[in-house]
């Protein structure tokens, strides 16, 4: 299988020098399900900031999607970003939009035309249940809600790649089990490489996972 | 609120400075009215010995703008019952003659000493009088405020960039978590300050219109013209063309440049 994500000897550091990453090496395949999982403060999160091009590596190779993000320019970043989904612990929707705009926003900046992201937010607002609630605007919405109109965003532009940080860190059991049943649906329905930063694996995954566990700033695959 | 209340603080901001200008302009204005009577009715006697062509004169000298011959005719007439005609012809021949100069604009002193000491070195000429005490205390008056209205413009412009700046990040720090969100799904500067760029000419539009409204008002009105009028001055108070065109300018140009170095200045977050 084609591999999605490629870091040979990668290492990753704030501008204060402390290294979090140190040289390491790992991929990940189109379709895969990967969990990382570490103690706090171990840079799993450091890791998924790196995947979406926040934060450069500061030595050795890193490539998503097909794009090397040593160097980019900002035009390739963006592109990158059009086609990868991400989901934060704080949901990181926009208060002042309403829910069915929040979701349209990877379509907006895309430039798909009005009436096709319309039928497109309406299809995934549905597929979260929530499809009654796209007037209102997210402080409205309880905290399980929220993280779902985050998901259909994350879903909206059909992305290569879905990085979720800690995506239930906030939620209840049952909000975070609908959160897990929909990461799975994307990698089984829409074959989405998933990749979730996360202090526990659930019991209740049913889809074949791939497991990245760091310590020490290495990261290694646990079988 | 929070947001009328940031809006207010731009469009005053903007207002004050629109204001200013229009002030400034005003007087500029007025200065200009009050010199273009001044120089209508300054004008300096030449005296020479021969018959001065004006073309030559005109382009060695670019202040003057006309030369015109003071015919002696009127005082000779009234020597007419005193003289004989041969002692007449002979006095028409010796006369010198006399020319008056129309200058381009209200000379200062020393344009006026320059001219003065320029046209005497010419051979034919004998004599230039010039006038220049005429300088009269309202144009110095005038003078004075326009100096003092620009350095109170001056002060006034940086105190309110200063204002409008601090404005402007204060929008920064509301809109950035929506910049922030953009930019994790890709969105190209341009769209990302998008609301940005629209708040900031939203502001501009209607701190213009305002200015516009309240000296097309006093304009309309009719209530500043009398006061120059005593003084001899007749000024456009407000001119809807040329001055709608500056302050919508002035506007626009400002709060779409201090939006700009806002985005320019707006570092992502890690």
């Amino acid at each position: 299988m084609d591999k999605v994500i490629f870091a040979k000897d990668l290492t990753l550091s704030y501008n204060n020098n402390e290294t979090i990453i140190n040289q390491s090496t790992f991929d990940i395949s189109s379709g895969d399900f990967v969990f990382i999982t570490g103690a706090s403060g171990s840079g799993k999160s450091t890791l998924l900031k790196s995947l979406y091009g926040a934060l450069p590596p500061k030595k050795g190779e890193l490539s998503v999607g097909g794009v090397t993000l040593n160097n980019i320019s900002s035009k390739k970043l963006n592109f990158l970003r059009r086609h990868v989904g991400i989901v934060f612990q704080d949901y990181k929707l926009i208060k002042e939009w309403t829910i069915e705009k929040n979701v349209m926003l990877p379509l907006i900046i895309s430039g798909y035309a009005k009436d096709i992201s319309e039928v497109q937010v309406q299809k995934l607002l549905t597929h979260v249940k929530l499809n009654h609630q796209l007037g209102k605007y997210p402080l409205e919405l309880s905290g399980g809600e929220q993280q779902r109109v985050a998901m259909a965003r994350a879903l909206a532009h059909n992305p290569i790649i879905i990085l979720a940080d800690e995506p239930t860190g906030n939620l209840d059991d049952y909000s975070s089990q609908v959160i897990w049943n929909l990461l799975e649906g994307a990698c089984t329905q829409l074959k989405t490489t998933v990749v979730v930063v996360t202090h526990h694996i659930p019991e209740t995954m049913k889809v074949d996972y791939k497991h990245f566990h760091i310590e020490y700033g290495s990261i290694y695959e646990v079988n | 609120m929070k947001s009328i209340k940031s809006h207010f603080s731009l469009i005053a901001a903007l207002f004050t400075i629109l204001f200013t200008v229009q002030v400034y302009q005003i007087l500029d204005r007025s200065i200009s009215s009050y010199e273009e009577s001044l120089r209508a009715n300054y004008s300096m006697v030449v005296i020479s010995t021969s018959a001065l062509d004006e073309g030559p004169i005109k382009s060695k000298f670019p202040l003057i703008r006309s030369l015109v011959e003071i015919s002696p005719e009127k005082v000779i007439k009234r020597l007419e019952k005193d003289m004989d005609k041969t002692s007449l012809g002979l006095l028409r021949a010796s006369l010198p003659k006399f020319y008056k100069l129309s200058l381009e604009h209200y000379p200062q002193p020393e344009e006026v000493d320059m001219l003065s000491s320029k046209l005497t070195n010419l051979k034919s000429i004998k004599q230039v009088e010039s006038f220049s005490q005429t300088h009269d205390q309202i144009y110095k008056l005038l003078l004075l405020y326009k100096g003092v209205t620009q350095i109170f413009a001056f002060a006034i412009f940086v105190v309110t960039m200063l204002l409008i700046a601090k404005e402007m990040r204060i929008w920064q720090f509301q809109h950035q978590d929506r910049m922030n969100i953009m930019a994790l799904f890709g969105a190209p500067m341009m769209l990302r300050s998008a609301v940005l760029f629209r708040l900031a000419i939203m502001d501009a539009l209607i701190a213009a219109s305002l200015v516009l409204a309240a000296f097309g008002i006093i304009s309309a009105n009719g209530w500043a013209e009398p006061y120059f009028a005593d003084i001899n001055i007749h000024v456009t108070i407000f001119n809807y063309a040329t001055d709608s065109f500056i302050h919508f300018g002035i506007a626009l140009g400002l709060s779409t440049i201090l939006a700009s170095m806002l985005i320019l200045t707006h570092k992502e977050e890690v």
